[in-house]
């Protein structure tokens, strides 16, 4: 067992390193200059001249062959500078320090939002006498994933928040402000939950060993949740993963709709200004994070499922 | 042996079995209709509006939906509903360029590394992990600060961040294929690679694989439209459907239509291409 | 006990019932009019192929149809309940309590993520005979008296870390926990190795004479049906062709159907004319010193574990004959088998065919040796691929090795069809459209299809229906008199492989125990495990000394 979880953890080290390492391939092929952009944008008159491009060139370092800017970069990483912004030319590591909880926050409320209304819905469409009904419940998750998340936030903020003055709509902060975003954000995780468990609760509602437990006279209930759910979470799960990581995506768009301060709308603006160090730092958090879900994940199927556990109690005999 | 009468349902063309299933469902014929308008749309433009997408009438400004301006106008008196009929060639270009760019990569790459295994195999593995660490939103923020902003771009920043899920798809397909009882059959039938690869694995791979571009099709018009309201696609006034709504939040309190509308036709085209794949998808299972 | 009037009157009588499921192509009549009791206190056999209805006979008296079956007409009474009028809630009181059910195959019908003690508890927790830790205490009695050995160890146990014939058991602990009055039995062994499949059978047998249960046994073998069964009930496309006590009906069948199935089955017991081994058999296949080993992976880091499939063995085919090779699951077989066709290289030893050694030939060498030895695999929904015709599977191999132009394929497709007594019109059929039986001609067609002098069989019948075993064994046979084709005819089946087998070898974890000519092994074993499997081979041993209700002797002894 200990042999398996030393092998996940060193995969997880390798994606990091994965992530900024692709992160920093990308980057680099940028075609522009990135300091003659930024220094353009900077100054009110008049193109930089060559001098001051290479003067604030050499100044972050970007004069040196990319090899060696890859390997200081690295070692900044294992000891947690993660760079300076070239736009503002704050520690990058400072600016997600602060960002962080906020998303954190928001995607910690929408992950359980998805997970309840998931569940709730994938139920639903199981579960009742009316097939009318179950029907309905199994074409909800993908009416749901077709709707984009920045139309549905500001349709929320103009029902919501404009015309009946419920929630506040921008740059709000507390529980009331989190509402409205973490709907949003949610929707789609709850639509890949129920579309993704609800099929595997079908299914493994016609496997035969829940035709032995219904041959022992138990009822629908007993069936579905003692027998049924636990079974079909356990496909269900590998979708997790897959939800943090939209979790992820989907707040760039909700924290930029909603101006929230956080990670998401940080990196949408280090992307319009090109500004590299921000961007690269964000995207290995947010790996970082994706990973330990993604960890903590395959850590978790040999709780539900027994064949995946330790095979040293195997008995090969008659 | 002998035929009898349900045999009939069965040789009987699938271009009929489709054409009569068709006919019984009606999301099925308004999803049709709604992608057939779209194309015609992106295709031309000038058969189903007659106003100027970028230039505007200034007495017009901030009119709301009537029979003039279907979608009403914006803050520069621009109709917004051939605003959005010239978007949709910009929005379907670069979702087009993402699934294809995604689809033909990632079925090449996959069909190799099931194939030759081995070392080719394993690096290839390692590469996909590593593609698929990063978030898909955020690997396509990498490359659209990488390429810089624009259409084309778009759509590679996009294609890259669906391609390792194509290659995992097709490896594993191929790997369920050569190994299958009747492949090994063929194998002892004396058949080479060549034509184990032709006639028994690829057909049996792409199915799989064609279903999954379908039902991608409507993730990656979504995916195209958020980078564009994000700000990263085509310049303005290039009416991409995603900047349209991102202009229209300045109004919002007092022109509702200028991102109601947008976002809904955004909307109306995913679910319908959704539905279209889904109906693919359960006709082929069928047959 | 049961008082006198449970004991004469009938558990169950069905009269006249019809049962019919809805399909894309209209209305299946699965059951058309079937009438017959069960007495308690006896087993009764119900004995069908394929398509016959018994499946649908079972789960219409555990009220389990699937909801697009519905039941016409008739009536089903259980101790004086009409079950076809019973609603769902009055259902859960008979499922489970006053009926059981023993469901097919074991590995897939227990809940992978339950301790199968808590499986067999639970059953008891629903009729509320037992609650918590109590039911928990009966639930290993109640293994224990299934017959599973060290019940309290594997009552914590889950079903992937039991053997076959111990899920079958805790099925069977399951079944009987409420203590029912009848038992349906869905072919409790047919997915279980022979040897075990006696052992369940025989503990089935106690459960009647020791509890009084009625068990209504549905099997596709006619052989287990007539050993342990008191009364037998044939059926055929939903009907009950005949029924009565076993002894009268297999002894005196009044029936054609029934007459063929009995004539069909008794292939176990019929012993091929053997022809004796001539002076100048040049041994066309030399096998020697085989081994083949299998790394397991992904376990352990410092020592790896290994499989050993096959462990040494060695044998000869003579030109022209059949050496029958037969062993239960996991033997070593299937392996063997893979070693021939030069789809393993073993680990060590070598293969001769006609002299040639085909463990060290490679790339297109191998290929062309392939034209020598060909396959006829098990199963033959998997071995052709669906999406071909008849036409492009039969051409393949043709077309492979070069043989013939396009106009004289098409000819030598009719004559290879001819001798495989199809159809020339099968030509354009698509292999999905075939079925089980005509599937296997068609394997056998393109096996045949490259002239080759060595045939490898593994398991072709086992998948088939009785009716269908016995015309592609005959067919097997003719091919070989008239091609002098040599055969490996691998089967678990020790009837099947008596009526094929020139010589014989059996093998139990990967090597051969013992080997001979099929007339030596079959009538005076030598190895105790070959007499040990001769012996679990339904209707080859008589049963008296278990207690059974029946005294008439079977007239298979």
């Amino acid at each position: 067992m200990s042999s398996y979880v030393g092998r996940r953890l060193a995969q997880a080290a390798f994606v990091v390193w994965a992530a900024f390492t692709v992160t920093f391939i990308a980057l680099r092929l940028l075609p522009g200059d990135p300091v003659a952009l930024m220094l353009s944008k900077r100054s009110t008159g008049g193109a930089p001249t060559p001098q001051e491009i290479s003067t604030v060139r050499a100044e972050l370092g970007f004069d040196r062959p990319v090899v060696v800017q890859y390997f200081s970069a690295l070692g900044d990483l294992l000891q947690g500078d993660l760079g300076r912004s070239i736009q503002s030319g704050q520690a990058v590591s400072g600016t997600i320090a602060k960002s962080l909880p906020m998303t954190l926050e928001l995607g910690a409320i929408a992950l359980v939002l998805a997970l309840a209304g998931g569940v709730t819905l994938a139920l639903a469409a199981n579960l009742g006498t009316s097939a009318v009904r179950r029907q309905i419940m199994r074409s909800v998750p993908s009416i749901i994933i077709s709707l984009p998340s920045f139309w549905v936030g500001l349709l929320l903020i103009q029902v919501f928040s404009l015309h009946w003055r419920i929630f506040p709509s921008l740059n709000a902060t507390g529980l009331r402000g989190l509402v409205l975003p973490a709907i949003t954000l949610a929707l789609p995780g709850i639509a890949l939950i129920a579309q993704v468990l609800g099929k595997s609760l079908y299914s493994t509602m016609q496997e035969p060993y829940v035709d032995t437990i219904r041959a022992s006279g138990a009822g629908p209930s007993r069936i579905l949740i003692v027998h049924g759910l636990r079974n079909a979470a356990i496909p269900a799960v590998t979708v997790t993963g897959l939800l943090v990581g939209n979790l992820i995506g989907g707040a760039v768009v909700v924290e930029t709709v909603f101006s929230r301060p956080g990670m998401g709308r940080d990196i949408g603006f280090a992307v319009t200004n090109q500004d590299l160090p921000v961007v690269q730092g964000i995207v290995v958090v947010a790996s970082l994070a994706f990973v330990a879900v993604n960890l903590a994940v395959d850590l978790l199927y040999p709780v539900l499922d027994p064949r995946m556990r330790s095979t040293s109690r195997l008995v090969a005999a008659r | 042996m002998t035929a009898t009468v349900f045999d009939v349902g069965r040789f009987a063309s699938p271009a009929s079995n489709a054409v009569r299933r068709f006919g019984s469902q009606p999301g099925l014929l308004i999803a049709c209709a709604v992608l057939l308008l779209v194309i015609g749309w992106a295709v031309l433009p000038e058969l189903f509006t007659d106003q100027s997408p970028v230039e505007g009438v200034a007495a017009a400004r901030f009119a709301s939906p009537d029979w003039q301006h279907l979608f009403g106008t914006d803050e520069l008196g621009r109709d917004l509903y051939s605003r959005v009929v010239y978007g949709a060639s910009l929005s379907l270009r670069a979702a087009a360029i993402a699934i294809v760019l995604a689809f033909v990569t990632g079925t090449a790459v996959g069909l190799v590394a099931g194939f030759f295994g081995g070392a080719v195999d394993a690096v290839t593995m390692r590469v996909v992990e590593m593609l698929l660490s990063i978030p898909p939103m955020l690997m396509s923020l990498v490359l659209i600060s990488a390429l810089g902003f624009g259409t084309l771009n778009v759509g590679i920043a996009v294609a890259m961040s669906s391609v390792a899920v194509v290659t995992r798809l097709m490896r594993a397909e191929v790997l369920r294929v050569r190994t299958a009882v009747h492949v090994e059959g063929a194998i002892v039938c004396g058949a080479r690679w060549p034509r184990i690869l032709l006639r028994y694995i690829l057909p049996a791979a792409v199915g799989p694989v064609l279903a999954l571009a379908a039902l991608d099709f409507g993730l990656v018009v979504l995916a195209v439209s958020s980078l564009s309201f994000l700000g990263f696609g085509e310049p303005p006034p290039a009416p991409e459907w995603g900047a349209l709504v991102a202009a229209g939040r300045n109004y919002m309190a007092t022109a509702w239509w200028l991102t109601a509308l947008p976002g809904l036709t955004v909307a109306v085209l995913v679910l319908s291409t959704t539905r279209l794949a889904r109906a693919l998808e359960s006709g082929k299972s069928i047959r | 006990m049961t008082t006198v009037v449970e004991r004469t009157n009938p558990v169950l009588r069905i009269s006249g019932l019809r049962v019919a499921y809805r399909t894309a192509e209209g209305p299946v009549q699965a059951l058309d009019g079937v009438d017959f009791e069960v007495a308690p206190g006896r087993i009764t056999a119900v004995v069908g192929e394929s398509g016959s209805g018994k499946s649908t006979l079972a789960h219409t008296i555990m009220g389990l149809l699937p909801g697009d079956a519905r039941i016409e007409s008739g009536s089903v009474q259980f101790r004086d309940r009409d079950l076809t009028a019973l609603s769902e809630k009055d259902w859960r009181e008979i499922r489970g309590r006053q009926i059981g059910l023993v469901p097919q195959d074991p590995t897939v019908s227990l809940d992978p993520v339950q301790p199968v003690g808590s499986l067999v508890a639970e059953v008891l927790r629903i009729h509320r005979l037992a609650h918590g830790k109590h039911a928990h205490v009966q639930a290993i009695e109640l293994l224990a008296e299934a017959g599973l050995p060290e019940p309290a160890i594997r009552a914590r146990q889950y079903p992937h870390e039991l053997s076959g014939g111990m899920r079958q058991r805790v099925l069977i602990a399951m079944a009987m926990a409420a203590k029912p009055r009848l038992l349906i039995a869905d072919e409790p062994t047919s997915a279980l190795d022979v040897t075990v499949q006696r052992q369940i059978l025989d503990h089935l047998q106690r459960m009647v004479s020791s509890t009084g249960v009625g068990i209504v046994l549905v099997t596709h073998d006619l052989a287990v049906a007539a050993e342990r069964a008191e009364h037998i009930v044939v059926m055929s496309k939903g009907r009950v062709v005949e029924s009565g006590p076993t002894a009268k009906v297999l002894g005196d069948p009044t029936d054609p159907y029934t007459r063929q199935l009995i004539s069909d089955s008794r292939i176990s017991m019929m012993a091929r004319v053997h022809r004796p081994a001539t002076e100048d058999s040049v041994a066309h296949v030399e096998v020697s010193g085989l081994v083949k080993i299998f790394p397991i992976r992904g376990e352990g880091i410092v020592r790896k574990r290994v499989r050993t499939a096959v462990n040494d063995v060695s044998f000869e085919i003579p030109r022209g004959r059949t050496l029958g090779l037969v062993g239960e699951s996991g033997s070593g077989k299937t392996t063997i088998a893979r070693l021939l066709l030069g789809l393993e290289r073993p680990t060590s030893g070598f293969v001769r065919i006609a002299g040639q050694d085909i463990t060290t030939t490679r790339g297109p060498e191998l290929r062309q040796l392939r034209r020598q030895i060909q396959l006829v695999y098990q199963n033959p929904y998997a071995s052709l691929n669906p999406r071909f015709s008849v036409e492009e599977l039969l051409t393949e191999p043709l077309r492979n090795f070069g043989i013939g132009d396009r106009a004289s394929r098409a000819a030598m497709i009719r004559d290879l069809l001819d001798s495989v007594a199809l159809p020339s019109g099968t030509v354009n059929r698509k292999a999905s459209e075939l079925s089980g039986g005509q599937r296997q001609r068609v394997a056998i067609a393109r096996a045949l299809a490259v002239d080759p002098d060595l045939l490898v069989c593994d398991e072709p019948v086992s998948a088939l229906d009785v009716s269908v075993q016995r015309q592609i064994l005959e067919l097997l046979i003719s091919l070989q008199q008239s091609r002098q084709l040599s055969y490996l005819f691998i089967s678990h089946d020790l009837g099947v492989i008596r009526y094929v087998s020139d010589d014989v070898a059996v093998m139990q974890h990967g090597q051969i125990v013992e080997s001979g000519s099929a007339e030596q092994i079959f009538t005076s074993p030598q190895h105790p495990y070959t007499a040990e499997l001769l012996a679990a081979v339904p209707g080859s041993r008589d049963h008296s000394t278990i207690t059974t209700t029946s005294k008439e002797p079977t007239p298979w002894i």
